[in-house]
């Protein structure tokens, strides 16, 4: 784990592969599911907690932090790449 | 298998007895204590002299800010936590008349709002190691009530009805979530209560006799255990017959 990672600049598509990979490892997503559209709940499977755990899975791995307010606006794979992108280039 | 354990207020009485024996079962030990520094160091020593690891750390476990920082010294130290125990505990009895807003304040946030804390903090680790364990000290008068003990009986009854709610939030994820309530223990806390009193409760248990801290450890020990691995959400009574 990269757990002490510092947040560093990444472009678009580094960020979305990286997260592509954290969603197929670590939820166990089905690559091919995943769109910039698809909603975590509702289009991959993934339960309440699942979302939780994948803000958790993005802090650590991205070094960046994540307050909950703005944690419970994210439903949807490209929501989650817009707001690691603000906070590693914002 | 070796796992990281906390166990809160953990340098005398119960919590002492369950660090010297999650030590002694081969886990890695951090003994929280509020106040009593020089306790919390002869159960660390205890634990290095018969061969296993330990550390002591401070917090007022009913701190949120405390509680940060002391799972903050324990991940550094020694890793992440993968069994917590909850079992800081104090008593401010009183006839519910007499009982002020302090006493009642005072037992919720070191008893209650610590256990909310902890696991909130522990769970983080665990979620990702996939791994788990949550066990919370309660008590007999959660379960039947005690005169002069309503504060300390709501602080151990919510135990119960969090580590069930809890239980069923992560279950999912390997985390077992069990609580286990002791009778009337043979502790510091119960020795202020006089020989009368205590002979006449261990009259009542249906083994006739007080309990040790030892055998409420055995059970934590138990639920902390690879054998436990499919029990949660449980309410495990060790009272000697007590509340039957």
């Amino acid at each position: 784990m990269n757990d002490n990672q510092e947040a560093e600049p990444m472009d678009r598509t580094e960020i979305e592969s990286k997260l592509t990979d954290l969603l197929v490892d670590e939820l166990g997503i089905e690559r091919d599911d995943i769109t910039q559209e698809a909603k975590f709940e509702e289009d991959l499977d993934v339960d309440s907690l699942g979302v939780v755990e994948l803000l958790m899975a993005l802090e650590d791995n991205f070094g960046v932090k994540i307050p909950d307010e703005e944690a419970e606006q994210i439903t949807t794979v490209g929501e989650a790449v817009d707001l690691v992108e603000a906070k590693l280039n914002g | 298998m070796s796992r990281v354990a906390l166990v809160t207020g953990g340098s005398r009485g119960i919590g002492r007895a369950i660090a010297l024996r999650l030590a002694s079962d081969g886990h890695v030990v951090a003994v929280n204590y509020a106040a009593n520094s020089a306790a919390a160091d002869d159960v660390v020593e205890e634990i290095v002299a018969a061969g296993g690891t330990a550390i002591a750390v401070q917090a007022d476990v009913g701190d949120t800010d405390a509680v940060s920082a002391m799972f903050e010294t324990v991940e550094d130290r020694l890793g992440k936590v993968e069994v917590l125990v909850n079992n800081a505990g104090i008593t401010r009895d009183d006839l519910l008349m007499r009982m002020g807003p302090e006493a009642w304040d005072e037992v919720i946030e070191t008893n209650l709002r610590s256990v909310y804390l902890c696991s909130r903090a522990a769970m983080r680790g665990m979620l990702r190691s996939r791994w788990g364990r949550i066990i919370s000290v309660s008590s007999i008068s959660g379960i039947s009530g005690n005169p002069g003990q309503a504060n300390y009986a709501a602080s151990k009854a919510g135990i119960i009805g969090f580590s069930k709610s809890i239980a069923r939030e992560i279950g999912s994820r390997n985390i077992t979530v069990n609580v286990v309530a002791p009778g009337f223990i043979e502790t510091d806390m119960t020795e202020g209560l006089g020989t009368e009193i205590a002979d006449e409760v261990a009259s009542r248990a249906a083994l006739g006799r007080l309990g040790r801290p030892e055998e409420i450890a055995a059970a934590v020990g138990y639920l902390a255990s690879d054998d436990a691995a499919y029990v949660t959400g449980q309410t495990l009574v060790v009272d000697g017959g007590l509340a039957l």
